[in-house]
């Protein structure tokens, strides 16, 4: 299993360089439109050519790749162009944020999808799973958007309970003293991971039912409530759990979207202002720190997935 | 909800035994008798002939702003009213189904075939290259689709192409990596052996021993694409980042209706998202269907 393990690290790191690369070339094939973004499309040459050279845009791409490497090693993720903060101040403020809203989303999702899997499970192919099924198969294919319109439109407009906005304040402390503004937005991002949480917790349910360990345990007279709770639920859970892992680069999407609709000011929010400025240096920090924060999460769910199940053997392949 | 979830649909490794073009066939069959697999492909024969035939009997015109007829409730003439435009809900939602639905196909052609080359090669070379151009399709899948768009919307001017193939280049990843699987088991398969005994050439293996072999995985992927470019490019169009306004389809009718609701013109908002729902599911349900009656270790349950 070592063997394995370090096969899977040192393929990480190879997918993590791979990233530098890749959004660095992509976030340089219209280098212009930087200064042009920030100066107006008024600017004249001499001023682009100023602002060129002040952030290095004028020097050869790979020395430009290798300062921006020598620099992110370092902990430094250049200056936003437009805000004129060091980006990795302003990703370390938002990741609290983040964290936060994904972290909560995620239990929420998690603590309906279990249940929810395993009783799709024991009904399976009578009429509340179908309907249960047709639930999740709707949310899954709902944009999400759209859904957390419905809800401002539903809780915000029509009944007055949760405000249409996140919480205003920009620190930590003061988002978690207003949790009523957090509500729809962590539901927004919980339902976009239920419907496959649930749909993989169903399917991996029934194949544990099948088993024979189970048919045991009822034979030696547990509760079915115990059978289901102890035996079912652990052992159903463990794919479902590193699958969490995995599923990272969506929950980033959702929050993308949730965090724009409710103005929640987290990274897919400052990645989303970015994007409509041509802030590149700002884009750049966030898919890094995105993409290694999934290289990071797929890892940790293989990892745990072998720590966790003993059966699981790796051999060379 | 965002794409690149083909992986997630997809509850560990297809078993790759046991399948032949036989195993093929009977799958296919057993499609049409599973009850998802036929609520879906229902549903898909209704709004194609809803978007594409529908206008030969229900003529709108789409094509002048008519400020006059804007908003009007649903009622006579307009059965679900008009929108901002003046324009007919039931004759937009048609002409909107039509470029939902071409973008869904395309990507999903588009991803097929990238995604099917890239995978049989890299499965069939193995080794170093094999490992190589892997690590390339683990660094693009790390980084989110949809953060991906927001960079790559910047570089182009988005016109329907430019679309398509930017959602090509986000949703190939994941069926390269399925076909690259598929691959590797099959090319040690005997008749594979048997065909290169025989002085059958590295390309003749690959294009008719080994593509053909893995076309349900292929075909499961590109039913599932063909859905996921649907909402990926409604969440664009969300973002402002999709095509110009005298384009419609359901992703932009959506996005833009959106402005209108809290105004109580519910009929520009709900129509067009029951349209994209209603497709999106029913692609799932005959992904779903396609994938489980290929599955020999789901089908004995």
């Amino acid at each position: 299993m070592t063997g394995y393990l370090l096969r899977r690290a040192g393929q990480s790191v190879a997918v993590v360089i791979g990233l530098m690369i890749v959004t660095f070339i992509m976030i340089h094939l219209v280098p212009g439109s930087a200064a042009r973004s920030v100066l107006g499309v008024r600017a004249t040459p001499g001023r682009i050519a100023i602002f060129d050279s002040t952030y290095g845009l004028n020097e050869p791409l790979y020395r430009q790749f290798l300062t921006y490497l020598d620099q992110v090693v370092h902990g430094n993720f250049g200056t936003s162009y437009l805000l004129q903060e060091p980006v990795s101040t302003l990703i370390a403020q938002r990741v609290p944020k983040d964290l936060v809203l994904v972290g909560i989303s995620t239990a929420l999702a998690l603590a309906i999808a279990l249940p929810m899997g395993i009783y799709q499970a024991v009904r399976r192919d009578r009429l509340d799973d179908h309907l249960l099924t047709g639930a999740s198969f709707t949310l899954y294919s709902m944009p999400d958007f759209f859904f957390a319109i419905v809800l401002i439109a539903i809780f915000s407009v029509q009944l007055h309970v949760f405000p249409p906005e996140a919480p205003s304040a920009t620190s930590l402390g003061g988002i978690l003293a207003d949790p009523r503004a957090l509500v729809l937005p962590v539901v927004t991002l919980a339902l976009v991971t239920l419907a496959s949480y649930s749909r993989y917790m169903r399917s991996s349910a029934i194949e544990v039912l099948a088993q024979d360990y189970i048919r045991v345990v009822r034979a030696k007279g547990v509760p079915e409530r115990l059978v289901l709770s102890r035996h079912v639920l652990r052992n159903a859970a463990l794919p479902v759990v590193t699958m969490v892992g995995l599923s990272f680069p969506n929950i980033i999407a959702g929050a993308v979207i949730a965090e724009e609709v409710f103005n929640y000011p987290g990274m897919g929010l400052l990645m989303y202002q970015a994007s409509t400025s041509h802030d590149f240096p700002i884009l750049l920090g966030c898919t890094l720190v995105i993409g290694v924060a999934t290289v990071v999460g797929s890892l940790a769910a293989d990892i745990s997935y072998a720590i966790l199940d003993p059966r699981v053997h790796y051999g060379r392949g | 909800m965002a794409a690149g979830e083909a992986a997630l649909r997809q509850p560990g490794p297809v078993p790759g035994d046991s399948r032949g073009r036989l195993a093929n066939l009977r799958g296919r069959m057993s499609v049409a008798g599973s009850r998802g697999g036929q609520v879906g492909i229902g549903l898909v024969v209704a709004i194609v002939a809803f978007s594409f035939l529908g206008p030969l009997v229900y003529h709108t015109n789409q094509v002048t702003v008519q400020l006059g007829l804007a908003t009007l409730p649903p009622g006579a003439g307009h059965p679900l009213g008009t929108d901002a435009s003046g324009y007919d809900i039931v004759g937009r939602l048609m002409l909107g189904g039509q470029s939902s639905l071409e973008l869904g196909l395309a990507v999903s052609v588009a991803t097929a075939i990238v995604g099917t080359v890239y995978g049989a090669i890299a499965g069939y070379l193995g080794g170093f290259v094999d490992a190589l151009m892997m690590r390339v399709v683990d660094t693009f899948l790390a980084i989110p689709s949809l953060v991906f768009l927001l960079i790559l919307v910047n570089l182009f001017t988005p016109n329907m192409w430019t679309i398509i193939a930017l959602l090509t280049m986000l949703s190939w990843l994941a069926t390269s990596r399925l076909v690259r699987g598929e691959v590797l088991t099959l090319r040690t398969r005997e008749y594979v052996q048997a065909a290169r005994v025989m002085g059958s050439g590295s390309t003749r293996i690959v294009r008719r021993h080994l593509v053909p072999n893995a076309a349900g995985v292929i075909a499961v992927n590109a039913t599932f694409t063909i859905a996921d470019a649907i909402l990926l490019y409604a969440a664009l169009s969300f973002l402002g980042l999709g095509l110009p306004p005298p384009h419609a389809d359901w992703g932009t009718m959506l996005s833009n209706g959106l402005n209108y609701l809290f105004d109580g013109y519910w009929w520009i908002v709900y129509p067009p998202a029951v349209m994209l729902i209603l497709t999106v599911v029913a692609f799932n349900l005959i992904g779903d269907a396609v994938r489980d009656s290929l599955d020999v270790r789901l089908r004995r349950r």
